[in-house]
């Protein structure tokens, strides 16, 4: 649903003078979704029945959609490990991401990605990709692709503010401005790389100010309003597809969980306070209370939207666990490219 | 025919390419303006223009991963790295992307990718640009490893690798840029894949790739007239490797040493030894052996680095002792 084909219209304006107001109700329901989506892979993990890492998205819902809800359906979307919300929001289904948690054939990727590799190129989910920051020359790669067959796709780079201390970092933002890429960074600062807090890693903890080093701009977003999300999002894209350049959105949020499923949410590098202040300003609820105010929610509304997302995960977590593994012989296909494939 | 030298029959593979497929572009560090540090690009700016000639800042990770996604996106480039050594800078995007694409995607994704640039050492370079890391990509699936020992091979090879819809690691040799050799003209494709016999011979199999071709010959030119007659075969390929030719060739010779410019350990003449023990070792006379750099880093100075690298007096002496004529 998240997915847009044009432009954005900015307000239908239907019963509200608030602009997106046609639209709380689709954010609100796909930030549900990826919050009960992470919620029941947490439990799929704790029993065993997803492996390896699993980086839940928990408290960063209103980033991924309030970015994604404004792309074009033919642009492209990359990110690191912590990439289920941005799956979701960019329209794969429940099915074939969960059934990918699972390792099953169903899943997006066959079974041979994972949690951190989702992919769906139909979609122009161009994966997740678990080397901090390798991913971030990637977008800028897309965006060169645009720029090359004058399409005026956008290239959507997620990444978390660890990455922005990489070489990738510098080397793909220096590029971009360089060439005027249209490219759109997202750091999506939850404060943490793993167990290192901002001020531990990086000289400027402001980082969007590193925008000005690669002739772009840089702006800080409260990611916790979907809605100023979406306005960066919008101003961002509005500038690429003019081919005015990149931009860098440093998006203020936080993660209630752990770095990983195997790393407490609180207790070691921040303290339970932090979390709970933080949990003060829960970007679904916040989405509810401008909802309610506006007249566009009520109790019996949002039960609904909770029992239809209920029984979206509901299903495709049965549909995962009843999902076949890959055939034995899928451990040897998709290394190189079919013998006589065209192109 | 023309006689070309290896460095414009690479030029005239990249040209004919870019002619045939407005999806191809050639970027890396120099390769435009400068026309090439080593001058393989030379004219290709003129002719197709910035935006499919494109000379980046020194920042290898940063082009190669762009070159990557751009790959992704169904385009074809070809990414030049000044020389090897500097891709070590990038083999992030090589070995962690590009290789993996299209298993983790599961199919979905692939990456027709060339990355290309001289490997190896030249002449009194030193340590950190004097390097043959062959082995290194050849360990990793989802890389094919392409290293031409002649013009015409330069030439047919770089085409089948830009058309590949593989990523496909194409190292050149240093040293062989302005080797001349006969190159057909227009359309000549070597595929990928194929060893070739470039000496015949019926004693023992000198298996060599690269720049280590020329010395092979050189030492089967003397060795013929010591009475041993030895077949030389360039693996063209490293991965995938030409087992069927390796060992047509020693079910002939039942002799085999194997040269390399790489160092000994987990080197690509270990993999041949692998092949050869396993697959045909009632066909052997003597124990294979090899030849390859000292297994120490280049020296700088000009007797030391004589003294490191592989050469065709040495690949003559390990051919007299695999023949017990030493």
């Amino acid at each position: 649903m998240a997915v847009s084909t044009s432009n954005a219209p900015k307000a239908r304006r239907r019963g509200t003078d608030a602009p997106y107001a046609d639209q709380y109700q689709d954010w609100l329901r796909m930030m549900l979704l990826i919050r009960r989506f992470e919620e029941r892979a947490g439990e799929a993990y704790s029993i065993g029945q997803i492996g390896g890492f699993c980086h839940l998205y928990i408290g960063q819902e209103a980033v991924a959609v309030g970015l994604i809800s404004a792309l074009r359906s033919d642009d492209y979307v990359i990110s690191a490990y912590r990439e289920h919300g941005q799956a979701l929001a960019r329209g794969m289904t429940s099915r074939s991401i969960m059934a990918e948690l699972y390792g099953k054939a169903t899943g997006c990727s066959g079974g041979k990605g994972g949690s951190m590799h989702l992919f769906d190129l139909e979609k122009g989910f161009m994966g997740g990709h678990g080397i901090v920051g390798g991913q971030i020359p990637l977008g800028a790669g897309f965006a060169w692709a645009a720029k090359y067959r004058k399409t005026e796709q956008v290239s959507l780079t997620f990444f978390g503010e660890a990455a922005a201390n990489i070489g990738a970092f510098h080397e793909a933002l220096n590029i971009a401005g360089l060439w005027k890429l249209p490219a759109i960074f997202v750091i999506e600062n939850n404060g943490y790389g793993m167990g290192t807090a901002v001020k531990r890693s990086a000289a400027i903890t402001d980082l969007h100010l590193r925008a000005a080093s690669y002739g772009m701009p840089g702006v800080e977003v409260d990611g916790q309003d979907i809605v100023a999300v979406r306005e960066a999002a919008e101003t961002a894209y509005a500038r690429a597809r003019a081919g005015e350049g990149p931009t860098l959105l440093d998006i203020r949020t936080f993660r209630y969980v752990g770095h990983s499923m195997s790393d407490a949410a609180s207790g070691t590098y921040r303290s339970k306070e932090e979390l709970d202040a933080s949990r003060q300003r829960d970007p679904i609820a916040l989405l509810e209370a401008r909802m309610r105010d506006a007249g566009l929610l009520d109790d019996a509304g949002l039960a609904e939207l909770e029992a239809s997302v209920a029984a979206e995960v509901a299903d495709a977590a049965t549909f995962a666990e009843e999902s076949p593994e890959p055939d034995a012989s899928a451990l040897f296909t998709d290394v190189l490219a079919p013998h006589g494939e065209d192109t | 025919m023309a006689v070309l030298t290896y460095r414009d029959a690479l030029n005239e593979a990249l040209r004919e390419e870019m002619q045939r497929d407005g999806d191809v572009y050639l970027m890396g560090e120099e390769v435009a303006e400068y026309n090439g540090a080593y001058k393989v690009s030379r004219g290709l700016l003129e002719e197709f223009g910035p935006m499919r000639v494109v000379d980046t800042p020194i920042a290898e990770l940063g082009f190669a991963g762009i070159g990557v996604g751009s790959a992704m996106t169904g385009l074809r480039p070809v990414i030049e790295m000044m020389t090897w050594n500097f891709a070590l800078l990038a083999i992030d995007q090589i070995v962690n992307v590009a290789a993996k694409i299209r298993y983790m995607s599961g199919g979905q994704i692939g990456c027709p990718i060339v990355f290309r640039g001289p490997g190896g050492a030249a002449l009194q370079l030193g340590a950190q640009h004097s390097q043959a890391f062959e082995s290194w990509y050849a360990h990793i699936p989802g890389l094919k490893v392409v290293m031409p020992a002649t013009p015409a091979d330069a030439k047919g090879l770089l085409k089948s690798a830009i058309r590949d819809n593989d990523p496909v690691v194409f190292i050149e040799g240093e040293m062989l840029y302005n080797l001349k050799g006969d190159v057909p003209e227009g359309e000549h494709l070597v595929p990928i894949g194929v060893a070739d016999v470039k000496r015949a011979g019926q004693d023992v199999t000198i298996v060599c790739h690269s720049k280590t071709v020329a010395p092979a010959l050189n030492a089967a030119k003397a060795l013929s007239e010591e009475g041993i007659d030895a077949e030389v075969l360039d693996l063209r390929t490293i991965r995938p490797l030409d087992e069927e030719a390796i060992l047509r060739s020693v079910a002939k010779t039942h002799r085999v040493v194997v040269a390399e410019e790489g160092w000994y350990f987990a080197g690509v003449g270990a993999q041949i030894v692998d092949l050869v023990q396993r697959e045909a070792f009632d066909d052997l006379d003597a124990p294979v052996l090899r030849v390859h750099q000292a297994d120490v880093p280049m020296p700088y100075n000009k007797y030391l680095e004589k003294a490191a690298k592989a050469d065709a007096t040495k690949i003559a002496a390990a051919v007299r002792r695999v023949c017990y004529k030493d």
